[in-house]
């Protein structure tokens, strides 16, 4: 149970310092806020990651195999489309 | 690489996203953000890779390599109008991946060490849950921005059946943390949250997009950190509840923007008052029509002209062509601005992107409660291929099915100058009386073609 709650906490912990520093991003930034927050979902490749790679159990490996192609997809295609499009908004002032 | 060594590591990568978010707070200040958020998203897959519970690399390396190829080629390829595809894709893969990581520690049960086994089953059915609807509610957001899926089915049969839907899953969740042996109940529990998913956005309609996508981008980041809950691992909970957060934010945003509550859009409730509304021949002889050269001279002497920038403008590709127009203008003196309404585009920011993309400066970009007292001043508004957010009637008028909905006052110009290609509704498929007022012109054509029409005007003058 200890662990549980050490969990939620830091769930809940998260869950107010990203309202904290999201609401002070401007809406200019929404679309590249978007795709950049896309790519750090893509975290769940660390789950898959394992999921791929214990040899534990067939199905798992290729479950997590789905969810590595996945969650690179997510990580790779969001960090560079989010780069192309701030590289835009750098080129002025 | 013991596990105090990689949990520092995760530690470390969370601290990274969260500079990263920081960095988006100003464009100066942005892709060194996202750089940041991209180290450490490298740093946790490396620490990952030096756990000791891995085996064996060939099937990571062959899935990292697929999932890169495919995602490198995307993001280099993609036009920024498409981007609201992009983005809703890329949400349902996030989903898709967690929903998969899932099932897929249903399959090893025990190999989660010091995570108690009914909090272990417990997050596999919400990351099953929520990765699923996730998954299919973007597919079917993608398919309906593509255009592929037209379909808009709605009313109370729809919604009892995905309500339906969601109770047979969450029951069948309920039976699999209560026997995590019976495996076909977490299968079932995902086929039931797929169904739930794509009832939930098939009702939404095009001017809704924007909420939809921000709602599936929260949906995307909440299923990766009940992943983390899977797991116990707090770098998954931390990057996910962020963008949870973000998400959630951005839809907060827009349903404020549309006067709407989310159920409203869920349901595609406007588009039933609208269809409803009297359609009428509320233009007959009452809108004056004008041509490039005659609007031309409207920007003789005009100082400031303030753009607002619609859908129309991403579907004609008319962005270089404005901000062509705009430095015309400007070298003759004038300022020109843009007012951007929240909800332009399809979705959250779209219009800014595209008009980045053009290279117009980031200062010109004026956000709504900005803008609004500054049209008194404004000499000319161009409306290209925007509707209801200048819409007079949503502040006007308390019958009409926009009403409340926040607007761009562009009728309080001197001189209102639309671009569009016909009468035809917008989203909302109400008439727009701003095409009748005085101060009004409409100039029938395509936005790219009028503004390079206009630019060859002006230049003659």
């Amino acid at each position: 149970m200890e662990a549980f709650l050490i969990s939620v906490t830091v769930f809940v912990l998260a869950v107010f310092v990203g309202f904290e520093i999201i609401t002070k991003i401007p809406s200019t930034l929404h679309t590249p806020l978007m795709s950049g927050s896309n790519a750090i979902s893509g975290i769940t490749i660390v789950g898959a990651v394992v999921a791929a790679g214990a040899g534990e159990n067939e199905v798992a490996k290729y479950l997590g195999l789905g969810a590595v192609v996945l969650a690179t997809v997510n990580v790779v295609g969001g960090f560079l489309i989010t780069n192309r499009m701030l590289a835009m908004f750098r080129r002025k002032k | 690489m013991g596990p105090n060594l990689i949990n520092a590591a995760y530690l470390l990568a969370a601290i990274l996203f969260i500079l990263g978010l920081k960095g988006l707070t100003s464009p100066r200040t942005a892709v060194r953000g996202n750089l940041l958020g991209a180290t450490g998203m490298l740093l946790a897959i490396v620490a990952t890779l030096a756990d000791r519970q891995i085996v064996s690399y060939e099937t990571i390396a062959l899935g990292v390599v697929i999932g890169a190829v495919i995602g490198a080629i995307w993001a280099v390829k993609v036009q920024m109008t498409a981007m609201p595809e992009l983005v809703a894709a890329f949400n349902g893969f996030g989903g898709g991946a967690s929903a998969l990581v899932a099932g897929a520690a249903a399959f090893m049960p025990g190999t989660v060490e010091g995570v108690p086994e009914i909090q272990v089953q417990t997050s596999i059915a919400l990351s099953g849950f929520i990765g699923s609807a996730t998954l299919s509610g973007s597919l079917i957001a993608w398919a309906k921005l593509q255009g592929i899926l037209r379909w808009q089915p709605r009313g109370l049969g729809l919604q009892i059946l995905s309500n339906g839907s969601a109770l047979v899953a969450l029951g069948m969740g309920v039976g699999y943390v209560l026997d995590p042996e019976a495996l076909w109940l977490f299968c079932a529990l995902c086929a039931g949250a797929v169904v739930y998913g794509i009832l939930l956005t098939v009702a939404v309609g095009g001017a809704d997009m924007p909420v939809i996508i921000a709602l599936l981008n929260s949906c995307s980041g909440l299923a990766a950190a009940a992943t983390g809950f899977v797991l116990g691992n707090n770098v998954l909970i931390i990057a996910g509840s962020l963008v949870g957060a973000s998400g959630f934010i951005l839809t907060q945003i827009m349903c404020k923007a549309m006067n709407r509550s989310l159920w409203d859009v869920l349901r595609g409730d406007l588009g039933e008052a609208a269809a409803s509304s009297p359609q009428g021949d509320v233009y007959a002889g009452r809108t004056k029509s004008t041509s490039p050269e005659e609007a031309a001279l409207l920007f003789e002497t005009a100082r400031i002209v303030t753009v607002v920038p619609g859908y129309g403008m991403a579907v004609a590709q008319a962005q270089h062509a404005v901000r062509d127009f705009a430095n015309l203008l400007e070298a003759r003196g004038a300022e020109v601005r843009y007012a951007i309404h929240p909800v332009a585009g399809r979705m959250p920011g779209h219009m800014n992107v595209l008009l980045a993309e053009a290279d117009v400066p980031y200062g010109k970009l004026y956000d709504m409660d900005t803008i609004n007292p500054l049209f008194a001043e404004t000499d000319v508004a161009i409306i290209l291929g925007a509707n209801d957010v200048v819409n007079p009637s949503a502040r006007d008028e308390p019958g009409s099915p926009i009403y409340g909905m926040p607007i761009l006052d562009v009728d309080k110009s001197q001189v209102v100058l639309v671009v569009k290609r016909s009468l035809s509704p917008g989203f909302a498929g109400i008439p727009n009386l701003l095409f009748t007022r005085d101060n009004t012109l409409m100039l029938f054509s395509d936005a790219k073609k009028a503004l390079q029409d206009l630019s060859r005007e002006v230049r003659d003058l």
